[in-house]
C-alpha cells in the first residue's frame, strides 16, 4: 500500500466513524419523552458496551476456558496448563524473574522519586530539574530499551568501549561486563530500565501531594524544631502515605504487564524472559495455546487484587 | 499560639536558628549532589544517544560519544539513510505509525464521552450497575483477550467479512484501530464520566427546563466543558498507542504494509543490534513526536495523570 492509500484508508474510517455518531446523534436529538430518553440511552451507550463485550468480555472468558484445554485446543486438560507453568523449570525462572521485576521497580521507581521530589521542592530550578525525570514517560519502551543497550554495549577490555558503563568500569581499572548476558545479575539491568522510565510518574505524583500538605502542619513541626530527614520522616512520609501507596500499587500493575524490555533488550534470552513475553512467547511463537492461555490467566489472577486494592485508594484520595 | 509569645525571646531565636538549621541539613550539599546524581543519571543516557545519531557511522562504531567533545564531527547521514536507505526505510513506517494513531485516539475517545454522558444524566434502570461492570473491566489485562480477539477478526462468525488476512478492509490496519478503541474504552469511560459528573446538575437541569435535549446539552454545554478532560486523556491514548508494541505486534500480524515504527525499531535492535549509527537516529525518530506533543501539552498530561490515568 503506498503512503497515499494509507491515508484515503484513514480518512475512510474517520469518515464512517462520524458518520455513525452523527447519525446517532441526529435520530435521538428529537426525543424528549421518557421512552424517548431510554432509547437515546441504549444509543448513547451501546457502541461503547457493545464494544467492550466482544473485545474485553468474551475473549476474557474464552481465554479462562483455552487455559483447560491443550496446546492444540482441542481436548480438555484440567489443571496440566497450570502445573506447567509452576512445575517446569524453564517457567519457574520466568515466576522468578517476574518476582524481582515486581518487587524491585514499584519500590526503588517511589523511592527515587519521591526523594527527588522532595530534594527539589522548592528550590530554584524545580521545574527544568522535574523536567529531566518525566522525559522518559513520553519515550516507548522500545526507544528506552535502545537507548540502555547502548549504554550497556560491550567491548573486550583492550578496545576502546563505546558503552558509557563499561568505559566507566574500564577508566575505574576493572574489566568490561556483560551486563545483558550474564545470568542471573542481567535481569538487574533489565529492571533498571524499567526503574528509569517509572521514576518519572511517581516524583510527578508525589510531588503533587508534597504541595498539597497544608503548610500550617509543616510550619509547626517546625517550631517544635522538626526538620531534615526527621521532617521526612514524620510529616512527609505520613502526610502522602495514600499517594504513596496509589504510586506503588500502579507501578506494580504496569510492571507485572512489562514486555516491551525485555523482547527488545534480550528477546527473553539468557533466563530474562518474565510472564507477559512469556505469554506472547507461548501463544505466538512455539503455538502452545493452553500454556499462553494459563499464563494469560495467570497475570490476571495477579493483576485483579492490587487493581482492586489501588482502586479503592484511589477513591480514598478523590474524597479527601 | 499564647505559649510561643510566652517564650523569653533568647528562646525563639534559639528555636528558629534551629529549624532554619534543620532547613539546611535537608538541603545541605549530600542533598544537592544526590539530586544532581539522579538528573545525571536520568538524562545522560538519553544525551549520549542523542549526539550519537549525529556522528559519522566510523566515529559512532570506534570510539564513545564522549569523544564527540574533543574530537567534533556532525553529519546527517543516519537520519537520512535511516529514513530512505532501501534496508531500513523508517519513512515508511513512520507514517504507518501516523495512520494508526489518529482513529485509535478518536475513535474511543468519541465512544467514550458519549456513553460517559449517558452514565453522568440520562436516566435508565440498571445504569449503575452497567457502569460499575464497565469500569471493573480495566482489571482486565490486555493479553487475556488477544487470542480470541484474534480468532474473531480472522473467523468472524456469521460469515462476516474477516478483519485481518489479505483482502482484508483498509489494508489490515481496522484490527489495529478496533484493538486499541476496545482497550482504551474502559478507562475513558470511567475517567470522562468523572469529570462529567462534577459539572453541577443546576446546569444540566436549567438547559432541559428551557426545551433543550440530551442531544443539545452534550454538543453545547458539555463538550466545551469537557475540552481539557479530553485534552487529558487524548494525550494519554496518544502516547499509549505511539509507543505501542504488543498490540501492533499481534494484531499487526508484522506485515511491512501496517507495523508502526515501534515494531520495525525492536526488529532491527535484533538484527542489526551493533549499527548504532543507525539504531540511535531511528530511535530518535521514533521519539521525536511525542516528545513534542508532551512537552506542548504538559500541563494537560499532568492533570490526566494525577486523575488516574495510568494504563497498565
Amino acid at each position: 500500500m503506498s503512503t497515499g492509500e494509507k491515508f484515503v484508508q484513514l480518512l475512510i474510517c474517520i469518515a464512517v466513524f462520524f458518520g455513525v455518531v452523527a447519525l446517532i446523534l441526529l435520530l435521538t436529538s428529537r426525543f424528549r419523552s421518557r421512552n424517548g430518553e431510554r432509547l437515546q440511552f441504549v444509543a448513547f451507550v451501546l457502541p461503547a458496551i457493545a464494544l467492550i463485550a466482544l473485545g474485553l468480555l468474551y475473549p476474557a472468558i474464552n481465554t479462562i476456558y483455552q487455559s483447560f484445554r491443550d496446546n492444540t485446543s482441542s481436548g480438555f486438560v484440567g489443571f496440566d496448563n497450570y502445573q506447567t507453568v509452576f512445575t517446569n523449570s524453564e517457567q519457574i525462572k520466568v515466576l522468578r524473574n517476574t518476582a524481582l521485576w515486581v518487587a524491585l521497580v514499584p519500590i526503588v521507581s517511589t523511592f527515587v522519586g519521591l526523594v527527588y521530589a522532595v530534594l527539589v521542592d522548592r528550590s530554584r530550578f524545580e521545574k527544568f530539574a522535574k523536567g529531566l525525570i518525566f522525559l522518559p514517560m513520553a519515550i516507548s519502551l522500545v526507544g528506552a530499551s535502545i537507548i540502555w543497550k547502548f549504554v550497556y554495549d560491550y567491548r573486550d577490555a583492550e578496545n576502546s568501549q563505546i558503552g558509557l558503563a563499561n568505559q566507566v568500569l574500564k577508566s575505574l581499572g576493572f574489566d568490561t561486563y556483560q551486563f545483558l548476558l550474564t545470568e542471573p545479575w542481567n535481569n538487574l539491568f533489565l529492571i533498571v530500565i524499567m526503574i528509569w522510565v517509572q521514576a518519572g510518574f511517581a516524583m510527578t505524583i508525589l510531588s503533587a501531594s508534597i504541595k498539597a500538605i497544608p503548610e500550617d502542619i509543616v510550619e509547626a513541626a517546625k517550631l517544635d524544631g522538626v526538620g531534615g530527614l526527621r521532617m521526612f520522616r514524620y510529616i512527609t512520609v505520613p502526610s502522602i502515605r495514600p499517594s504513596l501507596i496509589v504510586v506503588v500499587t500502579t507501578i506494580s500493575i504496569t510492571t507485572l504487564k512489562v514486555f516491551d524490555i525485555v523482547r527488545t533488550a534480550t528477546g527473553g534470552n539468557f533466563d530474562t524472559s518474565v510472564l507477559a513475553y512469556e505469554f506472547y512467547v507461548q501463544s505466538f511463537r512455539s503455538n502452545n495455546a493452553g500454556l499462553g492461555a494459563a499464563l494469560a490467566v495467570l497475570i490476571f489472577v495477579l493483576v485483579m487484587p492490587i487493581v482492586i486494592y489501588n482502586v479503592r485508594q484511589m477513591r480514598k484520595l478523590e474524597a479527601r | 499560639m499564647t505559649a510561643a509569645t510566652d517564650l523569653p525571646v533568647e528562646h525563639v531565636v534559639a528555636k528558629q536558628t534551629a529549624s532554619s538549621q534543620a532547613r539546611q541539613k535537608l538541603s545541605s550539599p549530600w542533598a544537592s549532589l544526590f539530586a544532581v546524581v539522579i538528573a545525571v543519571l536520568w538524562t545522560v543516557p538519553t544525551a549520549g544517544l542523542l549526539i550519537s545519531s549525529f556522528r559519522p557511522e566510523d566515529d559512532v562504531k570506534s570510539n564513545g560519544w564522549w569523544n564527540i567533545f574533543t574530537d567534533p564531527s556532525f553529519t546527517w547521514d543516519n537520519y537520512d539513510q535511516v529514513l530512505n536507505g532501501t534496508d531500513t526505510d523508517l519513512a515508511t513506517y513512520f507514517v504507518n505509525s501516523i495512520v494508526i494513531t489518529i482513529p485509535s485516539v478518536i475513535i474511543p475517545i468519541c465512544l467514550a464521552v458519549l456513553a460517559a454522558y449517558a452514565f453522568a444524566w440520562i436516566k435508565f434502570p440498571g445504569r449503575d450497575f452497567l457502569f460499575v461492570a464497565v469500569f471493573a473491566l480495566q482489571i482486565v489485562p490486555i493479553q487475556v483477550t488477544m487470542i480470541p480477539l484474534l480468532k474473531l477478526y480472522v473467523q468472524p462468525p456469521f460469515n462476516l467479512q474477516p478483519l485481518a488476512g489479505g483482502d482484508a478492509p483498509g489494508g489490515g490496519f481496522y484490527t489495529i484501530w478496533l484493538s486499541h478503541s476496545i482497550f482504551a474504552l474502559p478507562l475513558a469511560i470511567y475517567l470522562l464520566h468523572n469529570f462529567m459528573s462534577q459539572i453541577p446538575g443546576e446546569l444540566i437541569e436549567s438547559a432541559r427546563v428551557d426545551g433543550a435535549g440530551h442531544v443539545q446539552i452534550f454538543s453545547r454545554i458539555m463538550l466545551p466543558l469537557m475540552t481539557p478532560a479530553i485534552a487529558a486523556f487524548g494525550i494519554f491514548q496518544f502516547l499509549w498507542v505511539w509507543n505501542d508494541l504488543l498490540v501492533a505486534l499481534v494484531f499487526g500480524g508484522g506485515s511491512l504494509d501496517v507495523s508502526p515504527l515501534t515494531v520495525r525499531l525492536a526488529e532491527l535492535s535484533g538484527t542489526r543490534g551493533q549499527d548504532w549509527h543507525l539504531l540511535s537516529a531511528g530511535a530518535f525518530v521514533s521519539l521525536v513526536v511525542p516528545l513534542v506533543v508532551f512537552l506542548s501539552l504538559q500541563r494537560y498530561f499532568v492533570r490526566g495523570l494525577l486523575a488516574g490515568s495510568v494504563k497498565g
